[in-house]
């Protein structure tokens, strides 16, 4: 076709702005705590973080494991629990867009399920599970599912009545309709729900950390808070804002290169 | 054209056994529409026409009018509220095969191919891959679209994309084809070439053709019959024309301005 490729700069601006944005934040940070405007008891200065993160890299103490890890710890538990919301909300959403009983049956519990934060369910997780890995697993699925139905459910409701009505002309079945019409065209709400089911995790992954683990970026904060050293609380921080930007990013390209042929 | 067979042989032998009884019956339609649960709008009166097997008939009426709600009843997507569909003599309830719907807005399903929409029907009623995609390439050669098979919808132009509906409705082996509008999104010049490769492919694979528009002059230059409806809300039958013009015809033929003079006159616009 008559079309060419052509290159398009990035305005000089977006590219200098932004550098001189965080370089002026870690600045400030960093004076802040030095010339002692706040004490360095509470607040970690970034240089303090990166020694912290330097020592933490091969040296288990003071709260017994490496850095490396608490993050393995951390991305297991969440990516366990991300993949079975994705295995049971994703579906369950699906169903529930389409086939009125599904809607019908599953709508209420849902419902009233949804308002509760998954945080709240620790008490009963350290009951029925200790402080082992599925407890975690158990809060961080309930805190993916919901985003995961719900955008699976919206999706599917929005598919074109138009296209519908086109694929019964063809004499499609109520299933025929269901995998080839209405999947398709709830895919890019479904890759929404990836990427906010990824973010409800990774925050439920932290507060379920907090409060009962031994082991994991979560506990490492917690540990940080009772050996009163700021700087591992920020460490711990950090590192789960970090670890929780890649995955995203990981996510992001993937829709991409799925959603090629849906793109327009 | 052996792979025309499919589609083809079911209609050849339906044209012998009723060479002489109507392909479609409407019978007294009458369609009401409950709106917002308490208004009732009243959107077609009184309809009875016949369409004759392989017959271009153009259903031909301003916007608003009910002649797409009539095309939707004959296509089995509404109910009438009053009155029958006879096709091939039994009543029309739902959808079926046996009736192609080729809609304004395209409606082709984004993430497939042109191939991949226009093999939907075969593919859908369980034809075998190699069978069905004989029978796609059939009808992509027909409308045009050779070597834009592996082609997305977003990469096609309007007129492209009509084709591809025209090919996919073909494609599921219909009696009749129901064309809604298509050509109502195209701009002027690309829709009168559209016209041109519509009587093209109608000529080449005939079918019983009910088309909707609001065109004047594209109803002319594709008519066997015109049925106009009246310009108001309940649609009703205004008149009805034959168009005996020799084809292709000329939208510059002094009888087919003497046609679209007699139309316009006819036809009452009440704003």
């Amino acid at each position: 076709m008559a079309y060419e490729s052509v290159k398009v700069e990035k305005p000089l601006s977006l590219i200098l702005l932004p550098i001189l944005s965080v370089f002026t934040f870690f600045s400030a940070w960093e004076l802040i705590v030095d010339t002692g405007i706040v004490p360095s008891t509470m607040l970690a200065a970034p240089s303090a973080v990166i020694k912290l993160f330097l020592i933490k890299l091969t040296d288990p103490n003071p709260d017994g494991a490496i850095l490396a890890a608490h993050a393995w710890t951390s991305g297991k538990e969440a990516f366990i629990g991300y993949l079975l919301s994705l295995a049971f909300g994703l579906p369950l959403g699906l169903l529930m867009g389409w086939f009125t009983v599904v809607r019908g049956l599953a709508r209420p519990i849902f419902e009233l399920i949804r308002p509760i934060p998954p945080i709240a369910w620790i008490p009963l997780t350290i009951f029925w599970f200790g402080i082992g890995i599925e407890g975690k697993v158990f809060i961080i699925w309930l805190g993916g599912v919901v985003p995961c139905v719900i955008n699976a459910f919206v999706g599917v409701r929005m598919t074109n009545p138009t296209l519908i009505q086109m694929a019964r002309t063809y004499g499609a079945s109520d299933w025929q309709i269901f995998v080839q019409l209405c999947i398709p065209s709830a895919l890019p709400m479904v890759f929404g729900a990836l990427q906010i089911a990824l973010v409800c995790c990774w925050v439920n992954l932290v507060g379920a950390e907090l409060l009962a683990a031994d082991q994991g970026l979560g506990y490492l904060i917690s540990m940080g808070r009772r050996l009163a050293l700021p700087d591992m609380v920020v460490l711990g921080m950090v590192c789960v804002g970090f670890v929780g930007a890649v995955i995203g990013y990981a996510i992001e390209r993937l829709e991409c290169r799925l959603l090629a042929g849906i793109r327009r | 054209m052996k792979s025309a067979d499919y589609a083809s042989s079911q209609y050849i032998c339906l044209e012998r056994d009723n060479m002489n009884t109507p392909k479609i019956v409407c019978q007294n339609i009458s369609k009401i529409f409950i709106q917002k649960g308490t208004q009732r709008v009243h959107v077609l009166q009184d309809i009875s026409l016949e369409v004759r097997d392989n017959e271009f008939l153009v259903i031909l009426g301003p916007g608003q009018c009910g002649k797409s709600t009539l095309l939707r009843i004959i296509a089995g997507l509404e109910t009438p509220s009053e009155g029958t569909v006879l096709l091939d003599g039994q009543t029309v309830t739902k959808p079926g095969p046996d009736r192609g719907l080729v809609f304004q807005s395209y409606m082709l399903f984004a993430w497939r191919t042109v191939m991949g929409n226009v093999e939907m029907g075969p593919k859908l009623n369980g034809v075998p891959k190699a069978e069905r995609r004989k029978i796609a390439q059939h009808y992509i050669n027909l409308v045009g679209l050779q070597k834009f098979e592996n082609h997305y919808p977003h990469q096609l132009s309007g007129g492209m994309k009509q084709r591809v509906g025209i090919a996919r409705a073909y494609a599921n082996g219909p009696q009749v084809m129901l064309l809604d509008e298509p050509f109502g999104q195209l701009d002027a010049q690309t829709r009168i070439f559209m016209e041109q490769e519509t009587e093209r492919i109608w000529q080449t694979e005939k079918r019983t053709v009910l088309f909707v528009t609001n065109n004047i002059d594209e109803a002319i230059f594709l008519a066997d019959r015109i049925v106009s409806l009246e310009g108001k809300l309940p649609g009703r039958m205004a008149s009805v024309y034959d168009i005996d013009l020799p084809r292709p015809r000329e939208h510059t033929d002094m009888k087919f301005l003497h046609l679209r003079q007699m139309i316009t006159d006819a036809s009452t616009l009440t704003l």
